[in-house]
């Protein structure tokens, strides 16, 4: 599914902002999701040097869980930026997998497009497998994909911001035109019942973290996700009905019965 | 036959809480420690000295406020400098929201309007709209409250041996009780370090009778009055091991903090800049673990002076019946789970 690795599971998970690791392990097992991001900027001065990277024990941790490492570039804010960042996650992770994060403002964390696609062409060529993390905007989404994206993720809202997606028409589009490329929502869900939207429009997988990580049980949380989203991809494969203004009885009216005498 | 004597490695929080309460309970203590003076090399001095079970509550798991809570009482009893005047929660009108929630998940507070926040905090007036208050909660300098216990263990007679470095399995005693933080990692390999960051400066513009927190969606932050004019700002929470100098990403966040809480704080002198690791177990709860003659105490995790008399009456308790085991055949304190 994402560049010619198969998954089961639709769901990826982020691993920050948790209670403690021990929340994140049992969240991840209750998520079934096979793909958990992890953001190098959390690991703060060690970006800077070899010397920190030692007995990094968060790191080791992740990596026990035996699952698929997608390192992100999370606060970049700048094409540099996010191209040194995503060359220490491949050394640190082993992995061409890179979630490109090129952030353009700071206050709703809105991707700067313009620096994701530049960033995006300088990675795809040096090798990498870029998941960018985008707006719906359909001509950026053709500008990554000519960048050599070969996985498109557009926001649902603002990252944190619980809102679920706000442009549902834009997402919808994005799907038409792109039917070959898997899409994944990033960012912006809160509830469960976002992540079966998202998954009821086509789209392949959702990735979330802050809607399990801070919710108050987390592990429950990741599960009902996890059921969403199952719940989501099953309803877009047996084709749900379209909307329609009136009224349409699931049972014939004409010549029901009638009961007694009234 | 001689008193049994008990050797207490570490001179942190943890150590010095584990010692009194075992001197307290009229065993023989002594304490080493491998920095040349109180708090050298150790964690406990970079703290923030809030004792704050119900806001941590909102944040951490339910065993955090239910053994913090009993804890404040102990601290005013041995340390009477600890300030009883609660602790406030505060956030910029565009994230109310947050607010909300931090009240939803915890509990002893009430919710404070700008009159309020006027009454309890002056030099806040008009500068937030809503607030919640947590009238039950404390806080304490770390350093002096160190030197306090330090003190009380003095009175009694329980040395401290600075500048000495001992691992446990070296130690001559009956019973060890490991409290070496991160240092202890050799025996404890699911011990990780969590860095966390921390700014002290002084104004004399502004004036805080009791901690603020300022709920903000990328960090939280707090500010606590330490008296004379110095407030301690923290702390970043950051899952890397890495130990040196505070980045200019977090100080800028935690300054902007201050600045955001009071525009005075911007003409604050910076005293100091400190940085150091939490030790912290998979779960974040502190645990006493036992291998031969040795308890492991540690764990502390950012709750070093709320949680550390919890884990101090733990360890004693399991020292006690490793000491009497004729009589008490229970095994270590389990941690209840949630």
């Amino acid at each position: 599914m994402f560049y010619g690795v198969d998954l089961s599971s639709r769901l990826l998970l982020g691993t920050a902002r948790y209670p403690s690791p021990a929340v994140l392990e049992r969240a991840i097992k209750a998520s079934g999701a096979e793909v958990v991001t992890v953001s190098l900027r959390r690991e703060g001065g060690s970006a800077q040097g070899g010397a920190g990277r030692a007995g990094q024990s968060f790191w080791q941790f992740i990596q026990s869980l035996g699952l698929r490492v997608l390192p992100n570039t999370a606060g970049c804010h700048s094409v540099k930026e996010a191209v040194t960042t995503a060359h220490m996650a491949r050394e640190l992770f082993d992995t061409p997998w890179i979630k490109l994060e090129v952030i353009g403002d700071a206050d709703t964390l809105q991707p700067d497009v313009f620096g994701l696609v530049e960033a995006a062409r300088i990675l795809a060529q040096d090798g990498f497998e870029v998941f960018p993390y985008t707006t719906e905007d359909l001509v950026v989404a053709d500008r990554l994909v000519e960048a050599g994206c070969r996985v498109l993720m557009p926001w649902g809202a603002p990252i944190g911001s619980a809102r679920g997606l706000n442009n549902v028409y834009g997402l919808k589009s994005l799907r038409a035109h792109f039917p070959d490329i898997p899409l994944v929502v990033d960012a912006g869900l809160g509830v469960p019942s976002h992540a079966a939207a998202a998954m009821e429009l086509g789209y392949d997988a959702v990735l979330l973290n802050t809607a399990v990580a801070e919710a108050g049980d987390p592990v429950e949380m990741a599960r009902a996700f996890a059921l969403a989203v199952e719940a989501g991809r099953a309803a877009h494969r047996a084709q749900p009905l379209e909307p329609r203004d009136m009224a349409q009885p699931s049972t014939p009216v004409i010549g029901k019965a009638v009961l007694g005498g009234i | 036959m001689a008193k049994p004597t008990i050797i207490v490695i570490g001179a942190g929080v943890a150590g010095l809480t584990c010692a009194l309460e075992l001197a307290e309970r009229g065993l023989g203590v002594e304490v080493v420690e491998r920095g040349h003076t109180l708090g050298e090399g150790s964690c406990s001095w970079m703290a923030g000295g809030m004792l704050a079970p119900w806001c941590e509550r909102a944040t951490t798991e339910p065993q955090v406020a239910e053994w913090g809570a009993p804890s404040i009482a102990w601290w005013a009893e041995r340390f009477p400098e600890t300030v009883r005047q609660g602790s406030l929660v505060v956030t910029q009108s565009r994230d109310l929201p947050d607010l909300t929630r931090f009240a939803e998940r915890t509990e002893r507070f009430d919710w404070l309007d700008a009159d309020g926040i006027a009454a309890l905090e002056p030099d806040l007036s008009g500068r937030f709209r809503r607030a919640l208050f947590f009238p039950d909660e404390a806080h304490l300098d770390p350093r002096r409250a160190l030197a306090a216990l330090a003190q009380r263990l003095h009175d009694p007679g329980v040395a401290i041996r600075f500048g000495v470095e001992l691992a446990p399995q070296d130690a001559r005693a009956d019973v060890v009780v490991d409290c070496r933080g991160l240092a202890a990692r050799d025996a404890l390999p699911d011990l990780r370090g969590v860095r966390g960051e921390m700014v002290v400066v002084r104004s004399p513009d502004v004036s805080l009778q009791r901690p603020v927190r300022m709920l903000h969606p990328r960090l939280p932050l707090y500010i606590v009055p330490r008296g004379n004019g110095l407030f301690m700002i923290g702390a970043t929470m950051i899952e890397s091991e890495r130990r040196g100098p505070v980045s200019v990403r977090s100080a800028v966040e935690l300054l902007n903090a201050a600045y955001a809480l009071h525009p005075a704080f911007g003409e604050a002198e910076i005293v100091e800049l400190g940085a150091d690791l939490r030790p912290a177990f998979p779960d974040n709860l502190p645990d006493v673990r036992r291998s031969g003659p040795v308890l492991h105490a540690n764990g502390l995790f950012r709750h070093g002076f709320l949680l550390a008399p919890a884990l101090a009456r733990r360890t004693a308790d399991a020292v006690l019946s490793m000491l009497q085991p004729e009589t008490n055949h229970a095994d270590l304190p389990q941690r209840r789970r949630a």
